[in-house]
C-alpha cells in the first residue's frame, strides 16, 4: 500500500505541474513563488526541528563504546569507537557522517544445518548508501554553478573530474550514472528482501521515488532533451537575487523538476530525512565514554524517596545482632 | 511445560507473514513472554495501579484513563530525553539492525527486529507527537494505542533484552534499549510490569537485595563460604560486614552470594582479598550491586542504588569497588555518577597494594574488580600457578553491557590468560563489541519464558559450540551474575558439556596463598588436574 501511494503520489506532483505551467500558464506561481515558499519552509523546518531536539536535555551520558575504553596505561583504547576526549568524538562523528562507519561493520547472519549460525560481512547497504549520500552532495554542489556567475573554480574543477570520462555530448557526468544506479539498489532492496519489504512504510518508497524522478527529470534535461541551460541559468540567477525572468525556451520538463525538489523541501523537515540534522545529536556516539572520570549533569535530576540505612536497621535490628552485624541503635 | 527438542527450535522461520504487520495481530506464546506482577510487589514501592491480573485474561484491569496516562508519559518522556526524541524521529528503516537482535536470530519473530520492535511504540508516537501523524495516519505510519497495541508493545518490551547490540550497527545510534527503557517505564504507569522483575524490585527496596536475602541469611551463606574454603585451602577467611572505617567498600551482585556458579565467584574474591590483607568491608545493607529498577524506571533505578552511596558514606570508606556484573556496571558506568555526584565523601580510587591510581574513576569512585585484579596481575603481586586450571579449556562470554555500555574488554582477558593456559576466543562477530547476549538479560530470567530465553540464548550458545568442537572449549568464563545463571541453562541446552565460571574462581583457583595446604580441589570440590587420585 505505501508503495503504490507513493507512487502515485509523485505521478500526481508531475501532472499538477504539467498541468499547472502547461494548461493555466501558471509560470510564476511554479517557477517563483512555490520555489521560494518551499525553500523557506525547508529552512525554517529544519531549523525549528534541531532546535526542538537541542533543547530536549541529554539526561545521561549514553555512548555506545564500540571497542576498549580508556584504562591503564598498558592497556590500548580504541581512541576512536570508544573516545574519552572531545578530540575522539569529533573523529568518531566524522567517521560515522563521512564514512558511515557504523553500516560497515554490517554483517549478515544466516543459520544452517546444525543448527550453525555465521554472520559475514556484508558491505552492500554500506557501499550503496555511500554512494547515494556522496553523489547527491557532489551534483547539489555542481548545481552551484546555475547560481554563480561567473563559475567557481572549484565547480569547475568538481565539474571536470565528474565528467572525466569525456563520454558524450553534453559530458556524461559520472555521479547522475551512480546516483541513478544507487537510488535504484535501495529501491530494490525494499521490495526484494522479504524482511525489508515487511518494514518500509509509504514514508521509506515516497522520498526514493521523489528523488529518482527529481535525479530522472534532471538526466532527461541534461543529456535527451537538451533544455536550453543558458535560459536556465537566466532563470535560477534571477531566483537568487529576487528579479525572476522568465526566458523563451524553457521547457516544461524544467518546471517538474523544479517543483519535485520544492516537494522534496517541504517533505524533508518533516520526514526521516531529517537524520542528516539528527545523526550529530545523536547522544550514543556524540558523547565521550568517561562517565566514571567526570561528572554529567542532569538538568532535571530531582530527588527520590528512598529506603534508609534507619530503616532497614529498624527492620532487621535483631537479626543483625544475633549474628554479630554492628548496628548504629543498640 | 516441557521445552521443544533443540533441532525442533532450531527450524526458524525467518518470512514474514503476508499482512502488514500493523494488520498482523500479535498472538501470545506461552513460553515466550513472562508473567505479570503481583499487586504486594507494587504496593511495597508505590507503585500505582497494584492489583491481581494475568498476562493471559482478556482483562488487564488497567485504570479507566489508561490511554490518557500512556500517552501523556509519552509526550513528557519525549521532552525530557533527548535521545528517546531523536531515535523516534530519525529512523530510516534500513534493516541494519534486522539480524542483529539475539531473539529475532533464534525466534523469527519479525516484531523482534529491532527496527519493527521500535515501531511499534514510534506508530503510536507519530499518531500523538507528530502533526504529519495525527492528520495522515496510517499512510504516515501513525496507529491509534488500542488495547491491543498495549499489549503488544507489553508483549515486545519484554522479549528485548537492552543488550544495545543493534545500536551498535545503525548508522544512527539509534539504541533500542533507549526504547524499550522507556516503553517499560511508560508500562509501569499502568501496573504493567512483570513479576520477575517487580517482586526483585520490591525485595531490593526492602532488604537491600533482589534476592530478599535478610542480613543473618547473608551472614550464613558466608560461613558456608568459609567452611568450604577452608576445606579446599586450609585457610580459614574472615571477611567482615557493615564495617566502619574499611578502606572499601565491596558491592557484588546478590545472584554471587546465593546459587552456584556464582557462589564459587563471591569465593574467589573472598580468597583474593584475604591473600592481599586488603582492608574491605562487605554490607548487608548494600548487598546488590545490581539494579532491577533500571528495567522498571528511571525514578526506580535511583532509588534502589541509592543504599550504595548512602552506606559507603555511613562507614566512611575511601573508595568503592563493584563486582562482576553486567548491568549492574551500565548503572555505575553510565548512571549513577549522574544521579548522586558529585561524590565528594569519597576519594579518588588507590590501590592500596600496587599504589595505581585509578584514572578513569576518578570521579565518581567506583573501581571494577576486574580492573583492580588486573592491576595487581600487572605488578606481579599474586603468586598465581595456572597450571591448576589445566583442566579447563576457556573461552571468554563479553556481558552486553560491559562491551556496549562501557568498552570492558582487556582487563578481564588479561586475568583469564594469567589464570589459565587454554584460553580460546569465539568468532570475531560475537564477542567484544560485537557479543551477544545470554539471552535472559534485563529481568527476563524467569522460567515461565523459557522456551524464548533459549531462543535468544541460541547465537551466544552456537558460537560456543563452535569452540567446543574447534579447540574442546570446556568452561565458559563471564563477568555477569545474570550469564552465570542463565547461561548455565542456555548451554546446557544447546551445547552440553560446557561449564559456565566467573573471572574470579578461576583466579581463586590459580592463586597460591601463604600458608596453604596442598591444594587437591578447586573452589567447587572438584580434584585439580593431577590430583584425581589424592
Amino acid at each position: 500500500m505505501g508503495l503504490l501511494f507513493s507512487f502515485f503520489t509523485v505521478i500526481a506532483l508531475i501532472v499538477i505541474v504539467f498541468i499547472g505551467v502547461n494548461g493555466a500558464n501558471l509560470h510564476y506561481l511554479f517557477g517563483v513563488l512555490i520555489p521560494y515558499a518551499t525553500f523557506l519552509a525547508f529552512i525554517i523546518g529544519i531549523v525549528y526541528k534541531v532546535v526542538q531536539w537541542g533543547r530536549i536535555p541529554v539526561p545521561f551520558r549514553i555512548p555506545t563504546t564500540a571497542g576498549q575504553e580508556e584504562s591503564f596505561p598498558w592497556v590500548k583504547q580504541n581512541k576512536i569507537d570508544n573516545p574519552s576526549t572531545s578530540l575522539g568524538v569529533i573523529i568518531r562523528m566524522a567517521f560515522e557522517v563521512l564514512l558511515f562507519r557504523s553500516l560497515f561493520r554490517n554483517t549478515k547472519a544466516e543459520l544452517r544445518e546444525g543448527p550453525k549460525l555465521s554472520y559475514g560481512s556484508t558491505k552492500w547497504l554500506w557501499l550503496g548508501g555511500l554512494a547515494f549520500h556522496w553523489t547527491f552532495l557532489i551534483i547539489l554542489i555542481r548545481h552551484f554553478r546555475l547560481f554563480l556567475e561567473p563559475v567557481p573554480v572549484p565547480i569547475k574543477i568538481l565539474e571536470s573530474l565528474d565528467g572525466f570520462f569525456q563520454v558524450g555530448a553534453p559530458v556524461l557526468y559520472l555521479t547522475d550514472l551512480i546516483f541513478l544506479g544507487a537510488v535504484t539498489f535501495l529501491f530494490l532492496r525494499r521490495v526484494i528482501i522479504p524482511q525489508m519489504r515487511y518494514i518500509s512504510l509509504a514514508a521509506d518508497y515516497f522520498p526514493l521515488f521523489l528523488i529518482f524522478a527529481i535525479g530522472f527529470t534532471g538526466v532527461l534535461m541534461r543529456y535527451f532533451l537538451k533544455t536550453d541551460v543558458v535560459g536556465i541559468k537566466q532563470m535560477t540567477l534571477g531566483l537568487i537575487t529576487f528579479k525572476p525572468v522568465f526566458p523563451e525556451g524553457i521547457g516544461i520538463i524544467f518546471y517538474i523538476h523544479l517543483f519535485l525538489v520544492s516537494a522534496l523541501f517541504v517533505y524533508f523537515p518533516m520526514s526521516k530525512l531529517m537524520h542528516m540534522a539528527g545523526v550529530f545529536l545523536s547522544p550514543t556516539r556524540n558523547l565521550a565514554n568517561n562517565n566514571r572520570a567526570a561528572m554529567h549533569v542532569n538538568p532535571w535530576n530531582y530527588p527520590v524517596k528512598v529506603h534508609t540505612y534507619e530503616e532497614y536497621e529498624d527492620d532487621f535490628r535483631e537479626k543483625m545482632k544475633s549474628v554479630g552485624i554492628p548496628v548504629e541503635k543498640e | 511445560m516441557a521445552n521443544p527438542k533443540p533441532e525442533e527450535l532450531a527450524r526458524i522461520e525467518y518470512n514474514p507473514p503476508k499482512t502488514g504487520w500493523m494488520d498482523t495481530p500479535t498472538v501470545f506464546k506461552p513460553g515466550i513472554f513472562p508473567y505479570g506482577c503481583k499487586p504486594k510487589s507494587l504496593e511495597t514501592v508505590s507503585f500505582p495501579n497494584p492489583r491481581s491480573w494475568s498476562v493471559k485474561d482478556e482483562d488487564w484491569k488497567l485504570p479507566e484513563n489508561w490511554q490518557e496516562i500512556f500517552i501523556e508519559g509519552l509526550r513528557e518522556r519525549v521532552n525530557k530525553y533527548r535521545s528517546f526524541r531523536l531515535f523516534l524521529d530519525i529512523c530510516v528503516r534500513c534493516g541494519a539492525c534486522a539480524d542483529k537482535c539475539h531473539f529475532y536470530i533464534g525466534g523469527g519473530d519479525p516484531k523482534n527486529m529491532p527496527v519493527l520492535r521500535a515501531e511499534l511504540l514510534r506508530s503510536v508516537y507519530r499518531k500523538y507527537c507528530t502533526t504529519s501523524g495525527k492528520i495522515m495516519g496510517k499512510i504516515a505510519g501513525a496507529r491509534e494505542l488500542t488495547i491491543d497495541v498495549l499489549k503488544e508493545i507489553w508483549y515486545y518490551a519484554y522479549q528485548c533484552t537492552e543488550c544495545r547490540r543493534c545500536s551498535l550497527f545503525c548508522p544512527y545510534g539509534i539504541d533500542t534499549a533507549e526504547i524499550t527503557i522507556l516503553a517499560r517505564e511508560l508500562l509501569n504507569l499502568l501496573g504493567l510490569n512483570i513479576d520477575w522483575i517487580a517482586g526483585p524490585v520490591a525485595n531490593c527496596w526492602l532488604t537491600g537485595n533482589h534476592l530478599g536475602l535478610q542480613p543473618h541469611t547473608i551472614i550464613d551463606s558466608f560461613d558456608m563460604f568459609i567452611n568450604d574454603l577452608e576445606t579446599a585451602t586450609g585457610i580459614r577467611v574472615s571477611p567482615t560486614f557493615n564495617r566502619k572505617g574499611a578502606e572499601i567498600l565491596l558491592v557484588v551482585p546478590s545472584g554471587d552470594l546465593f546459587a552456584d556458579p556464582g557462589t564459587y565467584t563471591t569465593m574467589g574474591e573472598l580468597l583474593l582479598f584475604h591473600e592481599l590483607g586488603l582492608d574491605y568491608t562487605w554490607s548487608t545493607f548494600a548487598s546488590e550491586g545490581g539494579d532491577f529498577g533500571f528495567f522498571t524506571s528511571n525514578e526506580m533505578a535511583k532509588r534502589l542504588h541509592n543504599k550504595i552511596y548512602e552506606e559507603a558514606k555511613r562507614l566512611k570508606v575511601k573508595w568503592i569497588m563493584g563486582g562482576e556484573c553486567g548491568h549492574m556496571w551500565r548503572v555505575w558506568h553510565q548512571y549513577h555518577n549522574t544521579w548522586f555526584g558529585p561524590v565528594d565523601f569519597l576519594e579518588e580510587p588507590v590501590s592500596p597494594i600496587t599504589g595505581t591510581k585509578f584514572e578513569n574513576t576518578k570521579s565518581n569512585k567506583t573501581v571494577h574488580i576486574c580492573e583492580f585484579t588486573a592491576d595487581l596481575i600487572k605488578h606481579g603481586k599474586l603468586n598465581l600457578d595456572p597450571s591448576r586450571n589445566d583442566n579447563l579449556i576457556v573461552t571468554y562470554h563479553d556481558s552486553c553491557n560491559t562491551s556496549r555500555g562501557m568498552g570492558f574488554f582487556e582487563e578481564p582477558r588479561y586475568i583469564i590468560n594469567s589464570v589459565c593456559k587454554n584460553f580460546y576466543e569465539m568468532p570475531p562477530n560475537t564477542i567484544r563489541e560485537q557479543t551477544f547476549c545470554c539471552g535472559s538479560g534485563s529481568g527476563l530470567n524467569a522460567s515461565e519464558n523459557m522456551e524464548n530465553r533459549l531462543r535468544g540464548g541460541l547465537p551466544r550458545a552456537n558460537a560456543v559450540k563452535h569452540v567446543k568442537e574447534k579447540y574442546g572449549v570446556n568452561m565458559l568464563a563471564c563477568i555477569c551474575a545474570i550469564d552465570r545463571a542463565a547461561l548455565v541453562t542456555a548451554v546446557d541446552y544447546w551445547v552440553p558439556g560446557v561449564g559456565v565460571t566467573g573471572v574470579h574462581e578461576l583466579v581463586a583457583n590459580a592463586l597460591v596463598m601463604k600458608g596453604e595446604k596442598k591444594r587437591t580441589k578447586d573452589l567447587r570440590g572438584e580434584p585439580l588436574p593431577g590430583m584425581e587420585g589424592e
